[in-house]
């Protein structure tokens, strides 16, 4: 079943990526979906083996890299955090494969496309469930490839071309972060394996690293370069410009890839490592730090966009700065939770947006959108549903998993904390305000399309619709459904163990008695956080914020919720009921305006600090280096001292490729009978 | 002693090539068929003699195997000594995988003296087996440098417009290395009394005189890799050399410097190995981010694959250098993953040349559109080059590293950053060749990758692949031998330390 999870989407990568032209469209979009729900069916059931049963398992498939005490095999680890993972990325890849259908339908290379969207879900399969940092990576850069690819599917558009590099090479600069903490945990673990390293952390923790003199606590210096890693692959600030870009790809594809999935991996990694993360806590901080930040301003950036999917990235930006930020003061199971809701309803809004889009004949520009709600209705619905989870409005997931995050920053009782709490209640506002900017912007009012492209607006067919019903269904219910399970309040430690084996001894009657799913979805949420977590995340007891989050002052948990009503009514105020007020602030505030349209303008001084430098340095080092110095002093100094004292013996420039070989010879011949003589002599 | 496969490894290729002298006779057309075809019987009778080495090869014994000895100047005591062990096993095969691919990759690019052409790989390719299984300095040394006279001809011959220009500057360089190389040898065997490279391994000289014999050694060595700032003859020769030559050069050739390293200046002057140490590190990071930059402004495909060449080379010296078990096994399969990815790189240059005649970027642009399975294989072989987990390309990549991380935090630190160099103009090739808008009509109007390139091209990326994901075929059989490498230095380093701590 294992097996089946992971590797059955690989099979349907090859197989359609070799035969795809020979099989068909639709015979490959046939076994990729296939494969890809029965994958999502397999990892739901492990769901229930591994999460409810607390049955979690090692398993070694074969050998990978052993070089002396370097040992990395391929295996696969299933425990509660991979299972979460593993069914947040069947789920919505199957909803995402599903839909593509419809979407590509105009496509020429649709399988092709169904390949790459199956290869994208191994891969993340991959690095879920690796047992050790080195196959992690291997998922790692497998995501970052498949998103290549995808985000420069239309490859004979040089945007989609230059967004897909870009993606790649500043996900190169966080592997290079990644990378090196893999070098620096083998060195002083002495292995990459998570178990090994998990059981030795506290052996560790007074271990430094001399590096240019200095001596670093090794668990900090680890933890930092690790989560440049995930600041890479989840777009955190300074390392985020390539995500609006990537928008540039299908629409599915931003809905699976730079929305549910690839971007949270670094947030999984995070959570994974949460046993080392919790003994540095500078590293801590700067998470903390680093994710408020890019919270607040991606919601910024957010506000002010007007193509329909750059708002929607930028929030997904802003989303994953409150996973972060929910990291940093060590409440992973919030961030994992968050991680969770936020796939489905983000997914949700990205698959509604590209109906949207696909109604509008590929217009993305809300500008020249509105009125669209009576032509779809049903994408419409499906889009409020998301916006209501996205705005953290009660009763829908968002509104859970948000809450959680934003009271365990204010539980952290740190000034980070604090930071984090009331930037993060800032973007709530915000993400409530973009949300139904662009919700008004795009159904409401009067429509601003040309008269040919309203003629076409249709709803789209039941295959694209039905994908987004099941993701409107996790954005509504996973909130309150798996609230207990992630971020629960806690008991006695003892009770919990006696729950533990309680619930297994039911379960064990549940089979016999073959009770079906009504029964699992009142275990599902009558879970214990201990006992569903089962110690895949780590917290120092000190540390438990998500414990102290259940006692904080009525007015932190209930501010999130006005702050998101807030935003929701001045954006039916601006975009709605007086429409001049957006233009009144855009002048009134219009450095403030410049600064957030212009994305505070992160691409434009990377462009001055990094691009131009090296492209002149190249240049430099090529000309100047290499020719005129290396050369200038080395062969071709020779060569025209050569040619001077040739000309002076008359005839010997003949410019012949003989002449060459002659001179070799004479040196050679020259050269042997040096050797003769030399040697003669001595004996 | 048994069946002399390594002496047969060796020559056969002559054995060809005297067929292809004097045997053949007739007009032209016939001569010209009939070489190609015994040139590419011969080479892959080579090849799966080679094979039947690794398969035969004993994985567990850290020494020569296979040994062969004959008398050869017995006045000074010079024996003909042929030996494989793990360093040089899998450079033997790649030798071997990648001459008869030549000789394919020729068979219709290569129109003029098509036979003096067959009979330079084949002599080329007795010279790189020679190199690779020679146990004695001396015999090392000829084969070594013996390696530059065919594959002078086959640049000056049979390369582009500036070939004079490129073959001269090979030769000049090479040539510089190989009198010093000569010198070194010549100072071991009156020192030691013996030429055999065992027992100068046994028995190294006084620190002082392995200052002078290691430089001599890297100059010869280094220009081969190349390491930088002797590295320039590699871009031009590249661009000059007809595809086989590319692919022959970067694919093997390249190697012999390391390997050199390997051999010689590694466990003959461990003292001087360590003093120089820093040397090459740094030697290596420059090399790594210089051409790296270098690279990322090219528009000729050639040169910009030959400076990638030039990075790669970095990370095995790097690697080598920083004699850890990660770093020594690293460097080993950075440069046989180099061989198959760089070669493979320069047969797809070379079916786009064979069709438009032009290695300028700028020429092509959209032909992912026509060539499908061309875009496709072109693409593994990128990310191979890259460093992609899954493909060889990572696994030398990532043990260099790892081995550096451990030898020198700082140094590791700037070779990293070739991670993120090697995308950005890997992927610039990619998207200035394969993808993007057609400008170039007659670009756009290629046909895809026929038959035989697939028989070539194919073999390849799916060997990048297998050794990507399952490395330890070759590193289980490296292994041995670099551990014992790395012992005998660990040893004579400690024996210093002793000798300082007691005097």
């Amino acid at each position: 079943m294992e097996y089946y999870a992971v590797f059955l989407p690989l099979i349907a990568f090859v197989f359609v990526g070799l035969f795809g032209k020979m099989i068909g469209d639709r015979a490959s979009q046939l076994i990729t979906c296939t494969c890809v729900i029965a994958s999502a069916i397999f990892s739901v059931m492990l769901f229930n083996d591994v999460a409810m049963n607390a049955d979690p398992r090692i398993l070694t498939l074969a050998p990978w890299i052993n070089v002396g005490d370097f040992v990395v095999n391929w295996s696969l680890r299933l425990d509660t955090l991979s299972v979460v993972m593993m069914c947040v990325i069947t789920i919505v890849s199957s909803c995402v494969h599903v839909y593509s259908v419809g979407y590509m339908s105009h496509d020429t290379a649709k399988a092709r496309f169904m390949a790459y969207l199956s290869l994208f879900t191994f891969a993340m399969l991959m690095l879920v469930t690796s047992d050790n940092l080195l196959q992690l990576f291997f998922g790692w850069e497998g995501v970052g490839v498949a998103s290549y690819l995808l985000i420069g599917f239309w490859n004979h558009k040089p945007s989609a071309n230059a967004a897909s590099m870009k993606a790649f090479i500043v996900n190169r600069v966080g592997d290079f972060g990644l990378a090196l903490g893999i070098m620096a945990m083998f060195m002083v673990f002495g292995t990459i394996n998570f178990t090994e390293i998990f059981e030795s952390v506290q052996a560790h923790t007074g271990d430094v690293i001399n590096f240019l003199g200095l001596e670093i606590h090794a668990i900090t210096a680890i933890a930092f370069l690790l989560f440049i890693g995930a600041m890479g692959k989840s777009a955190q600030l300074g390392l985020h410009t390539w995500l609006p870009d990537a928008m540039e790809g299908p629409t599915p594809v931003s809905a699976l890839i730079h929305a549910a999935t690839m971007v949270t991996a670094g947030v999984f990694l995070v959570a994974r490592f949460s046993p080392v993360f919790e003994y540095a806590p500078d590293a801590l901080m700067f998470v903390t730090i680093v994710g408020a930040a890019t919270a607040f301003i991606a919601a910024t950036i957010g506000m002010t966009q007007f193509d329909i999917k750059r708002v929607i990235a930028y929030s997904t930006m802003s989303q994953l700065g409150y996973m972060f930020f929910a990291l940093g003061v060590s409440a992973y199971g919030a961030a994992m939770f968050h991680l969770m809701t936020h796939a489905f309803f983000k997914a949700l809004l990205f698959l509604g947006a590209g109906s949207v889009i696909h109604a509008m004949s590929d217009e993305q520009d809300m500008r020249n959108m509105g009125g669209l709600w009576k032509k779809i209705p049903v994408t419409y619905t499906m889009m409020w549903i998301g916006g209501l989870a996205l705005a953290g409005v009660p009763l829908f997931a968002g509104y859970y998993s948000k809450d959680m995050i934003l009271e365990a920053a204010y539980a952290d009782h740190s000034w980070f904390g604090d930071f984090a709490f009331w930037a993060g209640i800032a973007a709530a506002f915000m993400t409530a305000f973009y949300t139904w900017r662009l919700m008004i912007m795009t159904f409401h009012g009067k429509s601003r399309a040309s008269k040919e492209v309203q003629s076409h607006i249709h709803e789209s067919p039941a295959v694209m619709t039905i994908p987004l019903v099941v993701l409107a269904i996790g954005a509504i219910f996973t909130g309150a459904v798996f609230y207990n399970g992630f971020v629960g309040g806690g008991h006695d430690g003892h009770a919990q163990h006696a729950e533990n084996t309680h619930y297994n001894a039911t379960h064990e009657d549940d089979e016999h008695a073959g009770v079906g799913h009504d029964k699992n979805l009142m275990k599902v949420m009558e879970l214990d956080r201990e006992m569903f977590w089962n110690d895949t995340l780590f917290v120092l007891p000190e540390n438990d914020t998500v414990e102290a989050a259940h006692h904080v002052p009525f007015w932190v948990k209930k501010l999130p919720i006005v702050m998101g009503a807030l935003g929701i009514v001045l954006a039916y105020i601006f975009y709605l009921f007086l429409p001049v007020l957006p233009r009144f602030f855009k002048t009134a505030f219009k450095p403030i305006y410049i600064v957030f349209f212009g994305k505070w303008f992160f691409d434009e001084l990377y462009n001055i600090l990094f691009v131009k430098p090296a492209w002149l340095l190249g240049k430099g080092f090529w000309k100047i280096g290499d020719k005129t110095i290396i050369d200038g002093l080395g062969p071709d100094g020779i060569s025209s001292s050569a040619r001077r004292i040739g000309k002076l013996l008359g005839k010997v420039q003949s410019g012949f490729i003989y002449h060459y070989a002659f001179v070799m010879v004479i040196s050679m011949i020259g050269l042997l009978s040096w050797i003769f003589i030399r040697s003669g002599g001595i004996l | 002693m048994g069946f002399p496969i390594l002496s047969l490894l060796t020559f056969l290729p002559l054995v060809g090539v005297f067929f292809l002298a004097f045997i053949i006779r007739g007009d032209q057309e016939f001569v010209e068929r009939n070489a190609k075809h015994t040139a590419l019987f011969v080479s892959l009778f080579v090849f799966i003699l080679s094979l039947m080495l690794l398969f035969e090869f004993d994985k567990s014994d850290a020494g020569f195997q296979f040994v062969e000895s004959y008398e050869w100047i017995s006045l000074w005591g010079m024996n003909f000594t042929l030996g494989v062990d793990g360093i040089s096993l899998f450079f033997v095969v790649l030798a071997g995988f990648l001459t008869p691919i030549c000789i394919i990759a020729s068979w219709r690019s290569i129109k003029t003296r098509v036979k003096e052409y067959m009979v330079a790989f084949l002599i080329l390719e007795t010279f790189m087996m020679g190199t690779f299984l020679a146990m004695d300095a001396f015999l090392f040394y000829i084969f070594f440098e013996g390696v530059l006279l065919p594959m002078f001809f086959i640049i000056g011959i049979w390369g582009g417009v500036r070939r004079v220009y490129s073959s001269y500057k090979l030769f000049l360089y090479t040539l510089l290395g190989s009198v010093l190389m000569l010198l070194a040898v010549l100072t071991l065997y009156y020192q030691v009394g013996t030429s055999s490279i065992p027992d100068l391994i046994a028995s190294p000289v006084a620190a002082n005189l392995q200052m002078w014999l290691w430089l001599a050694c890297f100059a010869s060595f280094a220009v081969k890799m190349p390491m930088w700032p002797i590295h320039t003859w590699l871009p031009d020769a590249h661009v000059e050399a007809p595809t086989a030559g590319s692919v022959i050069l970067a694919g093997v050739l390249l190697k012999m410097g390391g390997y050199g390293f390997l051999r010689f200046s590694i466990p003959m002057f461990p003292e001087a190995t360590q003093y120089f140490m820093p040397l090459i590190f740094w030697l290596s990071i420059v090399a790594i981010i210089y051409t790296s930059l270098v690279a990322l402004v090219q528009t000729d495909m050639k040169k910009l694959i030959a400076y990638s060449s030039v990075a790669h080379m970095g990370f095995v010296t790097l690697g080598m250098f920083t004699l850890t078990t990660q770093g020594l096994q690293g460097a080993v399969f950075q440069m046989i993953s180099h061989g198959l990815i760089s070669a493979a790189l320069f047969l797809c240059v070379g079916v786009v040349y064979d069709r438009l005649h032009t290695r300028d970027m700028a020429q092509y642009g959209g032909i992912v559109k026509n060539m499908p399975r061309y875009a496709t294989i072109f693409m593994i072989l990128m990310l191979g080059s890259v460093g992609l987990p899954g493909t060889s390309g990572f696994v030398g990549e990532f043990l260099t590293l790892l081995g550096a991380f451990q030898a020198d935090i700082l140094v590791a630190i700037f070779a990293t950053t070739g991670v993120v160099l090697g995308a950005a103009y890997m992927l610039l090739l990619y998207r200035n060749v394969v993808f993007g808008p057609v400008t170039n009509k007659e670009a756009a109007a290629m046909s895809d990758v026929n038959a035989r390139e697939l028989l070539i091209l194919v073999p390849i990326a799916l060997m990048v692949i297998a050794l990507g994901i399952a490395p330890n075929y070759v590193l289980d059989r490296t292994g041995p031998a670099l551990e014992k490498l790395q012992n005998h230095y660990e040893y004579h380093i400690g024996q210093d330390m002793g000798d300082t701590n007691n005097g």
